[in-house]
């Protein structure tokens, strides 16, 4: 066991100061030192986009990250996005559009699919078939994912139209 | 999935890291995005007692367009050579091949040093580089030096660079003709069963330079130089086409794993070499 190390975290607004291993990997130190639960474990081999989460702003996958790695940085995750009361409208288009079956996969596919928004506000089918294509739903099929993730681009779209 | 104990340094400058390594010899590596080397520490195939994370050197960041000459810094991420407009219209290939490189997630973290300095014969960066003609640049304790990108690579996981030397960034001049990387993967997120990068010159209907490398087809990247020279001259039709795989062929020597056995894998390279030359022609 190395000596653990002191790390600063900005986790949705709220700045952590903890202690842990280098090795601990950041979605360990968000789930067990944080008890922040959004982001799953699913593969742990960066394959399944579970643990998506934003950190700097740029989707990346935090079972392939140290907690070291991440020391100083901002981090958003699921909690981040929206509260029960006041959904994203991504959260309220998976609902609506069916979007998650099990529900494992769907705080890492919300995670990403915010970022691809910012990135791309008004992407085609094919363009979110693209950029979500790091996160895996076992249950879907992936339909309502895809139009879920539309729907809200068109929602998000709408509302910055209506507030200028 | 934790990996062995290790300690963690995050020096700011090159020197700094170079020391680190001096230091802790055999004991030590770098580490850029991690995102092949993290998976083989959590599967304990690597263990890395001390390890130097060179994010915070800012030497190593960057891309530079000087004129025709492109340089990126060795902790330029894939996603940033996707999204760097300049690149998409100087050498459009280094993006058709980045945005096949993984996923959206792994491409943020992942980067162009990494990738080819790593050595893993799937990585696709190594053969896209030797069809460029590109240069590595590497800083050990005394001197920096460069190595072109087609004397890098030695075996898997094996290359010219020595253990107390870092590559810091990656030149080449932007190519004249048609360009494409093809690649054959089982699932997005997979390292290539085949893949092919070409780069053609054309005037009128002939073929007057062709550079061809291939992805995932020995233990090292294969620059096919008999291959580029079978399309020289040529139309690049049916029958320069077929000399081109059959030299292709030739160069390359795949092995039988999880993505098939040989006779599929000539067959999958054949196929999409065909298809990139068919590709960069049209380009051209």
């Amino acid at each position: 066991m190395s000596k653990k190390m002191q790390i600063t975290l900005n986790v949705n607004g709220t700045r952590h100061e903890l202690l842990a291993e280098p090795r601990t990997l950041l979605i360990h130190v968000l789930r067990e030192n944080l008890g922040i639960t959004g982001p799953h474990i699913g593969c742990e081999t960066s394959h399944c986009g579970a643990c998506t989460i934003l950190m700097n702003e740029r989707s990346i996958k935090s079972c392939t990250v140290f907690a070291a790695q991440a020391d100083g940085a901002e981090i958003t995750t699921i909690e981040g996005l929206g509260t029960p009361d006041s959904l994203h409208p991504l959260q309220e288009a998976f609902r609506e559009h069916h979007g998650l079956q099990c529900g494992f996969c769907t705080p890492g596919m919300i995670t990403r699919a915010a970022q691809l928004l910012k990135e791309n506000p008004d992407p085609t089918e094919e363009e979110v078939r693209f950029g979500m294509a790091g996160n895996l739903c076992r249950c879907t099929g992936y339909q309502n994912i895809v139009k879920a993730v539309l729907a809200a681009a068109s929602e998000i779209n709408t509302a910055k139209e209506a507030a200028q | 999935m934790i990996p062995a104990a290790f300690e963690y340094y995050r020096p700011d400058d090159l020197q700094g890291a170079l020391a680190l390594l001096h230091e802790h010899g055999d004991e030590a590596r770098v580490v850029a995005g991690g995102h092949s080397l993290i998976p083989m520490m959590k599967l304990r195939m690597a263990e890395v007692p001390h390890l130097i994370d060179l994010q915070a050197i800012d030497a190593l960041r960057g891309i530079t367009v000087d004129g025709n000459r492109i340089t990126l810094g060795a902790m330029v991420t894939q996603e940033e050579i996707i999204a760097h407009e300049g690149l998409a219209t100087l050498v459009p290939i280094l993006r058709e091949a980045a945005l096949q490189i993984a996923d959206p997630q792994v491409r943020a973290m992942g980067t162009v040093g990494g990738n080819v300095a790593n050595g893993d014969p799937g990585n696709d960066m190594p053969g896209l580089m030797q069809c460029l003609g590109a240069t590595f640049h590497v800083t050990g304790p005394d001197a920096a030096r460069e190595i072109e990108a087609r004397d890098f690579y030695e075996a898997a996981y094996m290359t010219a660079r020595e253990d107390d030397e870092i590559l810091t960034a990656v030149s080449f001049d932007a190519p004249n003709g048609g360009q494409s990387y093809q690649k054959q993967k089982r699932k997005i997120g997979d390292y290539a069963t085949a893949a092919a990068a070409v780069i053609l010159t054309r005037e009128g209907e002939h073929c007057t330079g062709a550079s061809i490398a291939m992805t995932n087809l020995s233990d090292v990247p294969v620059w096919a130089e008999a291959a580029g020279e079978a399309l020289i001259g040529t139309d690049c039709g049916e029958d320069a086409v077929i000399a081109a795989i059959n030299a292709m062929q030739e160069a390359i020597d795949p092995t039988e794993d999880n993505r098939g056995p040989v006779a599929f894998k000539r067959h999958t390279a054949g196929i999409i070499l065909a298809r990139a030359i068919a590709r960069a022609w049209s380009r051209a």
